[in-house]
């Protein structure tokens, strides 16, 4: 088994891609919890997707082991069952809990910053650069002919003495 | 200012700008790495308090209804026999009941066995007026609830006025809590 051809190599190599490719990320959703329409289920894991655990914060609730995001997950198919939009039922708990539920914060006047001043920052930077390369490019270009009527006849002189 | 120094500082400008924002980003994250990611603001301050119905515990005649919070100031907490904090401010909830200052509101929240809350009130005394049983999170998502003891302050009308994240412990209780009930009392 210590000489593996490079085929055979290749060959795992392009097994445990595929594997890994297949393999589909671990949800922490139960069996009982998942409703029978799959239509509103596949609805469900959407709402889910988007909504933290507040518990442990950096998961969605779709994720997440918390009790507490059970009873969400659970509330969440509750409301779509009694016919609430997706729409209705984010609100719903954002109502309760916040903008701080939603894992991708809103665009609104408080999150400008957090939306836009990436751009800003990075966008700022550019500019300051552009301007610095331009300034220091027309310096030397206006140095080059800002030589005194004594220096362009000099040069002239060198020429001359050095055709000679 | 004068003309040199002005000038001498737009010079500099381009190097002291990205110190200057060093220097904010910093203090933001200083301010940040201080704040207890457990403390939400929420945004149930100054609204009435959603609709709930709770069953009542083993062995008690009632639960604890949204309706039941209409009428005088109340102390709405949230608690568990799982719960190791509520047992810090579980003495304290006892004294405001015996000086009789505010009924408490219990929510026996996420009981995974029915038996557990009665006992824990009956082991550590019960400083409640209604208590209702919650394992689904029903009233515990209505109050925007991510963790146990939680403790609301709601005003006669049954709009929600404070949330305590945390145990109630005696600087909570003089500096923050009293003064507030005290203020709705009042009013």
């Amino acid at each position: 088994m210590a000489n593996h051809s490079p085929l055979a190599g290749r060959l795992i190599t392009a097994l445990a891609v595929l594997w890994l490719s297949v393999a589909s990320p671990a949800y922490a959703i139960q069996p009982n919890e998942v409703l029978t329409d799959p239509a509103l289920e596949a609805r469900a894991r959407d709402i889910g997707r988007e909504l933290r655990c507040l518990v442990c914060q950096n998961q969605s609730i779709d994720d997440s082991d918390a009790d507490l995001a059970r009873d969400l997950r659970v509330l969440v198919r509750q409301r779509l069952t009694a016919g609430d939009n997706d729409r209705q039922v984010i609100d719903y708990v954002v109502s309760r809990y916040g903008d701080f539920v939603l894992l991708r914060p809103p665009v609104k006047p408080e999150t400008w910053a957090l939306w836009f001043g990436p751009a800003l920052i990075g966008g700022g930077g550019l500019l300051a650069m552009a301007l610095y390369f331009r300034r220091r490019s027309r310096a030397s270009a206006t140095e080059e002919t800002s030589l005194s009527d004594a220096d362009e006849r000099r040069i002239a002189r060198l020429l001359e003495d050095g055709r000679g | 200012m004068t003309a040199v120094a002005a000038r001498g500082l737009m010079r500099r400008l381009p190097y002291l700008l990205p110190l200057a924002l060093f220097v904010i980003l910093a203090g933001y994250f200083w301010i940040g790495l201080g704040k207890d990611p457990h403390e939400i603001p929420s945004p149930l301050i100054d609204k009435p308090v959603a609709a709930f119905s709770l069953a009542a515990l083993e062995g008690r005649e009632r639960g604890f209804t949204s309706q039941d919070l209409i009428g005088q100031v109340s102390l709405v907490n949230v608690f568990g026999s799982w719960c190791v904090a509520c047992r810090i401010e579980h003495p304290f909830l006892m004294q405001i009941r015996r000086e009789g200052l505010v009924p408490i509101y219990g929510i026996d929240w996420r009981e995974k066995d029915r038996q557990a809350g009665p006992l824990w009130l009956a082991q550590h005394g019960d400083p409640y007026a209604l208590v209702g049983d919650d394992p689904d999170s029903h009233a515990a998502i209505a109050f925007g609830v991510t963790g146990a003891p939680e403790t609301f302050i709601v005003d006669a009308k049954g709009i929600i006025r404070y949330k305590q994240v945390g145990p109630i412990t005696a600087e909570v209780w003089e500096q923050t809590l009293w003064p507030i009930i005290r203020r709705l009392q009042a009013g």
